[in-house]
């Protein structure tokens, strides 16, 4: 009797679930999930209340490099979604693949939708856009790093907990106060490469490789082990000798750290605000990501990381309409303030920042809109646009191994990025094998 | 003494391999033809394109000198995994095969650890030696000394060996322990009127009659610590700090899955199932020859 009634039920919510909604289905593959699943769910669910004729569906696939995998293995079966997130090492990849993706700009011309471009902050939209100018992929979250800064720590040393932190120089004095009254952890990072080597690049106007960063051709090469680097990289290593950063790991392990109070500086994205500010049992700051002090055109702009929507090849029509709307209606600017401020990603849109700005939440919650301000103080060079090089995720891997040979002491800065570089090149020629 | 059963045509012979045959084919002979296949080309992920290389990708591999270091990672990490979970699981099944009372007990409890996945036993350790809210790592600091396996090579080779073995010597137990039972009580018995001691029983009765579940234990642990341990090394050090822990089965997965490059990584499977027959030739032409059946 049980098992007649549950199968009762399925069947009439399979029939509901096929008559009722001759809708068309939209299949969204994302990455996120915890407290940003929930609010990807919570746009989707907006998005499919607020019009009758699609329905997006959205399923997580895991992380960054299994959801990009699930494509790529979905797309090979011929059963790829309309909507794929991809993070933004794997935005040469994509680009690449020109039987595999239609660019953004073309599904935006064909459905008709309003979309102008101008409408995305540059150095935002910059990163997925080609050399022509047109936008490939929409920009979905995307935050910069910042350093963040535990206010009682700097107290308890003896240090005014507004000291200046724009620059290493200044950093690296602090640090020593630090060390001087006993802390175990001065200074601590996320995604090292990523902040201590491809932003300090673009922040310092230097380029991380040749050919605009990859921007103007696959035969690009590494050029991160220029002067400016390895001095940044070499000062970090007498850091770590002398106890004054603490290597955590390759990803965000540092962050379990500074949000527990044990490290007093981080580097980390913008987008660590939602968890600090949740689990911080102190006072804590955020300030720009600091410069050298003396370097020409510093600071210029950070740039991205995060993740962009691609929109997959080998559908209907009346679905590339709907995958259309779907993306307009992520970038209006109230679904997109809201993102912004629920998770500390940079807004996309210039009319999301100013809706924020006048909604008065960075007046009630200060330094939120330190990365924004950062990103956007300068129009980004050829060296601040973003970074697109095949193999970025094995290269990225590479850089953390050679990184990892400096915090222990076993190579000096310039040996190290001398090999990151070389071995770094060896895949970028392999890339430009596969896609010639 | 040998039985052989011998049938009339060669149809019902025929039928009863077809099984197997079609396993093996479906599940090893199509892939591995795929992979060598494969490794000789540069594809593109999304399978649009593919470039013909030849042996490119053999090339390629051979003459990266960290590639050829992993040669060396997954010989020191295989050998350790094997003697520290055989050599352990030896010991133990010793003073299980001496116990009178409570020997079930003691048994069971030691084949628990073989019920966990290597992946959740990485997790495990990993959380034990966790720098910051690790158990381990924090008794280690009260006695001075700085556990810190995410920069330290050493450590954390020593952590995924210590963390692979674990499971697996359960498995090894059960099978030592069986073969000290096999061991005839009177044999032994006789040597101990004779005079010999423990060790000397042990070295000129016990460890040669024990030769057979010693071998095979050596080959199947050996494919384990090469194929099986990717688990543990993924969820504790994702191959570092450096190449440290990088064995070739990680580096398969890393550059395959994650890096997208399938034809080098094809190549590196090609690469690890020759070695793998090769040690499985070495291991059954010259030490099977010093096993007592």
């Amino acid at each position: 009797m049980k098992f007649n009634t549950f199968a009762g039920t399925a069947a009439a919510a399979i029939a509901f679930g096929t008559s009722a909604f001759a809708q068309t289905e939209i299949q969204f593959w994302h990455a996120f999930t915890g407290r940003l699943g929930e609010l990807v769910a919570a746009q989707v669910e907006g998005f499919n209340a607020s019009q009758s004729d699609y329905t997006v569906v959205a399923t997580h696939k895991g992380n960054y490099s299994e959801t990009l995998n699930a494509g790529i293995a979905a797309f090979r079966a011929k059963e790829q979604p309309q909507i794929l997130m991809v993070f933004e090492v794997g935005t040469a990849t994509m680009m690449a693949a020109k039987g595999a993706i239609k660019p953004v700009y073309e599904v935006m011309a064909e459905s008709g939708a309003a979309f102008n471009p101008d409408d995305y902050i540059g150095s935002v939209k910059g990163y997925y856009t080609s050399a022509d100018g047109q936008m490939l992929s929409l920009p979905f979250n995307s935050s910069t790093p910042v350093l963040w800064v535990n206010k009682d720590a700097l107290s308890a040393a003896g240090i005014d907990p507004a000291v200046d932190l724009s620059t290493w120089q200044k950093v690296g004095e602090v640090l020593d106060k630090l060390k001087d009254s006993g802390h175990a952890c001065p200074l601590t990072t996320a995604w090292q490469s990523w902040i201590h080597l491809e932003n300090l690049s673009a922040y310092h106007n230097v380029p991380f490789a040749t050919k605009d960063n990859g921007f103007s051709g696959l035969d690009t090469e590494l050029a991160f082990n220029a002067p400016l680097q390895v001095k940044h990289i070499q000062t970090m290593g007498d850091w770590a000798k002398e106890g004054k950063f603490i290597y955590k790991g390759r990803r965000n392990e540092g962050g379990a750290d500074f949000r527990a109070g044990t490290c007093a500086l981080f580097t980390e994205s913008s987008a660590g605000y939602a968890g600090i500010k949740s689990e911080a049992k102190f006072a804590f700051d955020v300030r720009p990501l600091p410069y050298w002090d003396g370097t020409e055109g510093a600071p210029q702009n950070t740039i991205i990381g995060g993740a962009s929507l691609w929109v997959m090849t080998g559908h209907e029509a009346e679905e590339y309409k709907g995958v259309a709307s779907f993306l307009n209606y992520l970038s209006s600017p109230e679904v997109q303030a809201k993102w912004h401020q629920d998770t500390g990603y940079l807004p996309i849109t210039r009319a999301a920042g100013e809706l924020t700005r006048s909604q008065g939440f960075y007046d009630a919650n200060p330094g939120t809109d330190i990365a924004v301000k950062q990103m956007t103080a300068k129009e980004p060079t050829a060296n601040s646009k973003g970074i697109r090089l095949g193999n970025f995720d094995q290269i990225r891997g590479i850089i953390d191994e050679e990184l990892e040979s400096v915090w222990a002491g076993d190579k000096d800065a310039q040996t190290a990025l001398d090999t990151a570089v070389q071995r770094g090149n060896e895949l970028l020629r392999r890339f430009e094998q596969a896609n010639r | 003494m040998e039985k052989r059963v011998t049938f009339k045509g060669w149809l019902l012979p025929m039928l009863l391999l077809l099984p197997q045959v079609i396993i093996t084919a479906v599940f090893f002979f199509y892939p591995a033809g795929q992979a060598v296949w494969q490794s000789l080309f540069i594809p593109d992920p999304f399978g649009l394109s593919s470039r013909f290389v030849g042996l490119g990708n053999f090339e390629y591999l051979l003459g990266d000198p960290y590639y050829r270091a992993s040669f060396v990672t997954t010989a020191v990490f295989s050998g350790l995994v094997t003697l520290v979970s055989m050599g352990v699981a030896l010991y133990l099944a010793v003073l299980a095969d001496r116990l009178i009372k409570g020997s079930g007990t003691y048994r069971a409890l030691l084949i628990w650890p073989y019920a966990v996945a290597p992946a959740v036993a990485g997790v495990l350790w990993m959380f034990m030696f966790n720098t910051r809210v690790g158990v381990v790592a924090w008794y280690l600091g009260l006695l001075g000394y700085d556990w810190n396996h995410v920069l330290n090579e050493g450590e954390a080779m020593g952590l995924v060996v210590v963390a692979s073995a674990w499971g697996r010597i359960s498995y090894n137990f059960l099978f030592f322990l069986a073969g000290l039972q096999a061991i005839p009580r009177s044999v032994i018995e006789a040597a101990a009127i004779d005079g010999a001691r423990f060790w000397t029983r042990f070295r000129t009765i016990v460890w040669p009659l024990l030769s057979p579940t010693t071998f095979f234990l050596l080959v199947v642990n050996v494919v384990y610590a090469f194929f099986e341990t990717f688990g543990v090394i993924h969820t504790i050090t994702s191959g570092g700090p450096q190449q440290a822990t990088t064995i070739l089965v990680y580096k398969v997965f890393k550059d395959g899955f994650v890096g997208q490059d399938l034809g080098g990584s094809a190549a590196q499977s090609v690469i690890l199932l020759v070695l793998v027959g090769l040690l499985t030739v070495v291991q059954f032409k010259f030490i099977e020859r010093r096993v007592h059946y």
